[in-house]
């Protein structure tokens, strides 16, 4: 099934939002790198949920997100972005940069969440464990260092982007330089907030994760009272893309076994 | 024409071999490539050769700031200049420049540089700048504020210059209760800033700008595009109902002089080589992190290079000859390039480099004095 596209405007921003599925609201939340096309994923989740996947402000097609300076922001335009949708509470799944904002939203208000499901989410920092430098990384190496399985990685190298795509992954990685250079994707105060996350939760991550180390994950689950943690073999940073039946369906046992 | 002597101090006994393992001579490369000894050297010879630039009737010497770089040893040309005012008695001392958006409290810079002034009585000229796009990845400075940084420190510094304090400044990433300074510039109103750059066209309109009219010095550059930024600034300086000064125009590029064309580029064809192909080269995410250019100028930027090939090009001693990145020649060719630039923009103010990447002492000492002898009289 292929997603409707919609434009939906939220305060000054006009975001680019794919749906499909029909069930429960859940609202996918991308990663730095943007919005990719409707995949294996968000299929898998459509065909038990009413599937949301907005294109965050400043990203893509989602018109100027000039007034989001930080992550704090986009927590604060995700809480209105909820308010919006008139869907009661929504599954909250947060993929890295999306990940961490999923979190910064759920620890303000988590009266229109039903469950959080973060993706080896950016936000934390644990001394001693650094992260990749993915500012620093060049173009193949970036892709390459998103994922396990290499197979991937050549085919998305084997592409050349179009001018717009191009235009896109720029964008894309100006708004991601915004909100993620310094500190380096994360908050210092999140971690001391994530007890407030009272829903049900869930961490996943990739065990051969290159960007954020998988050591994360621990961090995570003992900070949110209600999480469980799952790490996934022969996974990536982006796992969703490589595993993708793997992780849907993790996600979505942990979902109807609320 | 007004004369200044540039110095980056590169760090010249990096062993190349080891240089061509890493993506950058900035940020990455290991510092254990570098020998405490080897470097007081360097900044014994370099700090040598600027001051003998007074004896050799230069108007200024320059000196400038990078961090964690093989390609120039000054993280902080406040404490050179220091030395240089110690060693001097006339000639002015220019910073090209301080990179501004790199700090956090940007009194800091005013304050050492009203310091610098009074300790010279009058002798220092500002330098303002960004940094270049790997300062982002050292100091950890969100690019993407890189061009409010520099506005916001830019006035608050030259507010603590010239405007009676205690006040207060309140602005989106500076913020201050009291700006005082102790001491205050010893020049009235304030030193002379200069701006270096590579030319953007928003650069051009504020500097130009007649509250301003900063002078423009482009960096390392071929003929034609300073040619072109020069004359952009020029008509700006029109545009904004004004005649600019040759003073206001300024070309920063290096230059050897031997007795013929020949010799020069035999001499100096390594050196210069060894400048653009080792010391400056950095992969484009590190020269360019988002914000550091606007969007749609790193649109175009990125669109023109991909229609280039995204390969950097290695560029010989005959290239940056032809192009007129580096002035290499005879005293009589170096001398009609100079006047020919002269001619086409009207620029009077020469920031020469006569030290570059490997260039020995020998070599720069011989150079600085012949082009002091056989340039510099052609051309005042």
């Amino acid at each position: 099934m292929s997603p409707s596209v919609i434009y939906h405007e939220v305060r000054s921003a006009r975001v680019r939002m794919m749906r499909a599925g029909a069930g429960e609201p859940l609202v996918f939340l991308h990663g730095a790198g943007g919005l990719s096309p409707w995949g294996p994923f968000l299929e898998d989740l459509s065909q038990h949920f009413d599937v949301i996947a907005p294109e965050h402000p400043g990203f893509g097609d989602s018109g100027d997100g000039a007034f989001i300076r930080n992550v704090a922001d986009m927590a604060m335009y995700y809480l209105d972005f909820l308010d919006s949708l008139h869907a009661g509470a929504v599954h909250l799944v947060g993929t890295s940069l999306g990940g961490w904002i999923a979190a910064e939203t759920a620890v303000r208000n988590c009266s229109r969440i039903a469950s959080v499901s973060l993706l080896a989410p950016a936000g934390l920092r644990i001394k001693g464990v650094p992260i990749g430098d993915n500012f620093i990384w060049g173009p193949e190496e970036g892709v390459r260092n998103l994922f396990f399985n290499q197979a991937y990685a050549d085919k998305l190298l084997a592409v050349e982007p179009t001018e717009d795509e191009a235009d896109r992954q720029l964008t894309n990685r100006f708004m991601a330089t915004r909100l993620g250079w310094e500190p380096r994707w994360f908050s210092p105060s999140l971690q001391k907030w994530l007890h407030r996350i009272q829903v049900p939760s869930l961490v996943l991550w990739g065990e051969e994760d290159r960007l954020f180390p998988v050591e994360y994950a621990k961090l995570w689950g003992d900070s949110i009272p209600a999480a469980q943690v799952q790490t996934v073999p022969n996974a990536g940073h982006l796992m969703q893309i490589e595993c993708a039946q793997d992780v849907a369906k993790r996600l979505l046992s942990f979902l109807a076994g609320r | 024409m007004q004369f200044t002597c540039f110095h980056l101090m590169p760090y010249r006994p990096l062993d190349m071999e080891e240089r061509a393992k890493h993506r950058s001579a900035w940020v990455v490369l290991p510092n254990t490539l570098y020998d405490p000894e080897r470097g007081a050297e360097q900044y014994e010879s370099y700090l040598a050769q600027l001051t003998s630039a007074e004896g050799l009737g230069f108007d200024v010497i320059g000196v400038n700031e990078h961090h964690q770089t093989a390609y120039g040893m000054m993280p902080a040309p406040n404490l050179i200049a220091s030395a240089l005012i110690q060693r001097t008695k006339k000639i002015r001392i220019a910073i090209l420049g301080r990179a501004l958006p790199l700090t956090n409290n940007p009194i800091f810079i005013a304050e050492e540089l009203a310091m610098l002034d009074t300790l010279s009585r009058g002798r220092i000229i500002a330098g303002f700048v960004r940094g270049i796009g790997t300062e982002y990845h050292a100091t950890g400075i969100n690019p993407a504020h890189s061009h409010e940084r520099y506005q916001e420190a830019h006035d608050l510094i030259v507010a603590a210059w010239t405007k009676p304090g205690p006040f207060e400044f309140e602005g989106e990433h500076y913020n201050f209760r009291y700006v005082n300074l102790w001491p205050r510039p010893y020049q009235r109103p304030r030193p002379p800033i200069w701006i270096p750059s590579q030319g953007s066209s928003e650069t051009v309109r504020w500097a130009a700008a007649p509250e301003r009219k900063y002078p423009f010095l482009v960096t390392f550059s071929a003929f034609d595009l300073v040619k072109r930024y020069l004359t952009s600034y020029a008509d700006q300086a029109r545009q904004y109902g004004y005649e600019p000064l040759g003073s206001q125009l300024g070309w920063a590029v290096p230059i050897y002089v031997a007795d013929t064309d020949e010799q020069a580029k035999q001499e100096a064809g390594g050196a210069i080589e060894s400048l653009f192909n080792q010391f400056l080269p950095n992969p484009w995410e590190m020269l360019l992190p988002p914000g550091y250019m606007s969007l749609s100028s790193m649109k175009a930027t990125m669109k023109a290079r991909r229609s280039l090939g995204s390969r950097p090009r290695t560029q010989t001693a005959e290239d940056l000859i032809s192009s007129g990145t580096a002035l290499i020649g005879s005293p009589k060719t170096v001398v009609e390039k100079i006047k020919r630039m002269q001619d086409e923009t009207g620029f009077d103010n020469l920031v020469s480099m006569l030290q570059f990447g490997t260039l020995s002492d020998e070599l720069t000492n011989r150079n600085m004095q012949m082009f002091a002898s056989e340039v510099m009289p052609h051309l005042r």
